[in-house]
């Protein structure tokens, strides 16, 4: 068995020889190479000027796709968000 | 082969016949015998008949039975010739000791005129008068070693000792009387 | 033998007749001798859970159950496997309920027999020791990465008292080792995730990875015997064979009777019979060509299964022998006697009657009756 440096090898080209053992998955994050944004239908458009940097969405998101930013607002990460709108129903302003 | 000894052991729940296997097993076995110590274990009730059994040799023993043509037998409680057929399979070659305050010969009658050795011991008596309790497995210990001979007397009770230690190290207070029961029973015990 | 492997964690729930081992390492645990966490669960399947989060975690862990207890466990037992965790358990063989019966038959090992462990059988106090020790070595091993049962008789084994060689407590630890797990949960420099869902895509080649560690598991047991026999002048085969050489007939048996049967070969070979015996050690991997081979020159062969395989086409190893025999030795004649359910004691003379029934088919050439009953009452 080869060692696997990357989740990205880990891919339906894989032979039983290499894959992991017991389908462990031995690399923390490794959700982030899968681009789950792919899904979407609807995305989240920040309105900067209403956005008060509360951060109150932060914390709701289940993909971690929002990211705050140095000017105290935040930022969507399209690559893994997949529109679910929850950051929508929690926004006060 | 041909050497093993197979003792079996006649008890009612409680009485401590399947102990008095183990605690066989476990002095032959300070003495270099190779050895086997096993009850047939069925529903445990108190005063329920119960079987145990001990083979003895000088070389390694594979024969995982029961034991059905014993050279010895020991009956913890005379009640049970009433109910169990305690010669069944018996060498005549061989022996059966019974707690009993009557004699072998008038003990041999219940066993229907068994031909080999008949021993007897009152072993209650001893228990009650050493240990201040009714436990007949130690002095029938004592008694089926007499009987057979199976290691030299003193050999015997230096090893009981050890055991007796071991196995009450948590209450010491018995190993006294339980060596007295045993030492006066392989005394006491008559053989026919 | 535990107290020796001192594992880290044991986590198990009493049931006769195995009772006995959680008990007396409960006590160890209690006396400050061994370092091990003991987890007294709520039942068997809660066990047998506990066992896989502790050994994901990078413990080194063992547990102990019977008959009830393991089928219990089933749904765990085939994810401690699927996820290559190195659990050691002792599995005290005893009949299944109903009707409910305490004493020694093989049905509750048998039925997990596919569950992905390696099974190792037994036939006395001495080789239970001694394949206990060997075991943690076989389940951690690289190559393998599976559970290890280690197989006995309930009462008859477990509570018999016998003559054994134990080993000295140094040698056993160095025997055994430090556990040094590949992955583990607790590792933070490395973190990783178990248990993971598995599509179409994976989850093939993941069954086909692990028949390969399985199938590994026989060679890590030979090197592991061996390296064994050298600390304990014991040398154990992945079978046993007892004057098989040139014996005309032949049973195949696991545990504890194996060593009755010894004694009714010795008494054969006095009359001028030729029997043999061959014992089963490992049954999980199957050592199909190793016994085929061993049995080669055999005219009759009668596999004794402890366990009714309700298949009505035999018991579980005889299943496996006859069909390992298929195109390699197709000339030999081979029976079933399914025996001793449920405790039904079985004896020298009892052996005897299945080599009788041997002998007259090896003379005749003809099979009478494929699969038979020892000693049932018709």
């Amino acid at each position: 068995m080869s060692e696997i440096k990357k989740i990205e090898e880990v891919n339906e080209d894989i032979s039983w020889r290499d894959i992991t053992p017991g389908g462990i998955a031995p690399w923390a994050g490794g959700a982030e190479a899968f681009t789950t944004g792919d899904w979407r239908t609807m995305r989240p458009v920040l309105i900067e000027d209403k956005c008060t940097g509360c951060l109150l969405c932060w914390p709701t998101c289940p993909d971690t796709s929002i990211m705050p930013t140095d000017d105290g607002k935040i930022k969507y990460d399209y690559d893994h968000c997949k529109g679910c709108g929850i950051c929508v129903e929690t926004d006060r302003s | 082969m041909g050497k093993m000894i197979e003792i079996r052991w006649h008890g009612r729940g409680g009485q401590g016949a399947k102990t008095a296997s183990l605690l066989l097993a476990e002095a032959l076995f300070n003495t270099g015998k190779y050895i086997q110590g096993f009850p047939e274990y069925g529903p445990e009730r108190s005063g329920a008949p119960l079987t145990a059994y001990n083979r003895i040799s000088d070389e390694p023993i594979r024969v995982h039975s029961n034991i059905y043509e014993p050279d010895y037998v020991v009956v913890v409680d005379e009640t049970l010739l009433a109910a169990v057929d305690v010669t069944a399979g018996l060498k005549e070659t061989g022996g059966i000791v019974i707690n009993t305050p009557k004699s072998p010969e008038e003990i041999r009658h219940y066993l229907k005129d068994y031909k080999g050795k008949v021993g007897t011991v009152d072993a209650k008596k001893i228990s009650e008068e050493e240990l201040g309790r009714y436990f007949p497995n130690v002095p029938m210990l004592g008694a089926i070693m007499a009987m057979t001979g199976l290691v030299e007397k003193e050999q015997f009770i230096k090893s009981m000792e050890e055991s007796f230690h071991h196995k009450f190290a948590t209450k010491p207070e018995v190993i006294d009387g339980n060596m007295r029961a045993l030492k006066r029973s392989m005394e006491e015990v008559i053989i026919s | 033998m535990l107290r020796q492997i001192d594992p880290d964690v044991v986590a198990a729930f009493p049931i006769t007749p195995s009772t006995e081992v959680p008990q007396y390492f409960s006590q160890f645990v209690a006396n400050g001798q061994v370092r091990t966490e003991f987890v007294a669960v709520e039942s068997e399947h809660s066990a047998m859970s506990a066992c896989i989060g502790a050994e994901a975690a990078g413990a080194r862990t063992m547990t102990a159950t019977s008959s009830q207890g393991l089928a219990l466990m089933w749904e765990m037992l085939y994810i401690a496997a699927s996820m290559r965790l190195p659990i050691v358990m002792t599995t005290v063989n005893r009949a299944l309920s109903a009707p409910i019966n305490i004493h020694n038959d093989h049905s509750d090992a048998m039925g997990a027999r596919d569950s992905g462990w390696v099974q190792i059988y037994n036939e006395n106090n001495q080789e239970a020791y001694d394949s206990l020790i060997m075991a943690i070595r076989v389940a951690e091993h690289a190559d393998v990465q599976l559970p290890v049962m280690i197989c006995y008789d309930g009462f008859i084994t477990s509570h018999s008292v016998e003559n054994i060689m134990l080993l000295e407590d140094d040698l056993v630890k160095s025997f055994v080792g430090e556990y040094k797990p590949q992955y583990s949960l607790l590792d933070k420099e490395h973190p990783v995730s178990m248990g993971m869902f598995d599509l179409p895509a994976f989850y093939f080649e993941h069954k086909r990875q692990q028949a390969e560690a399985i199938k590994n598991a026989k060679q890590v047991l030979i090197d592991v015997q061996n390296e064994f026999a050298k600390i304990s002048g014991r040398q154990y085969g992945l079978f046993e064979e007892y004057k098989l050489d040139d014996a005309d007939i032949a049973i195949v048996i696991a545990n504890s009777t194996a060593g009755t049967a010894k004694d009714t070969v010795d008494m054969l070979r006095e009359q001028g019979v030729k029997a043999g015996l061959l014992k089963i050690r490992l049954f999980r991997p199957f050592p199909a060509d190793e016994i085929v081979k061993a049995l080669s020159h055999v005219k009759a062969v009668a596999v004794m299964d402890k366990a009714e395989g309700f298949s009505a086409a035999g018991g579980p190893i005889f299943v496996d022998v006859r069909s390992a025999m298929y195109g390699k030795a197709d000339g030999i004649k081979v029976i079933n006697y399914i025996y001793g359910l449920g405790g039904r004691d079985v004896g020298v003379y009892d052996v005897k009657r299945v080599y009788d029934h041997l002998q007259t088919i090896a003379d005749s050439g003809q099979i009478d009756n494929l699969y038979n009953y020892l000693g049932i009452r018709e």
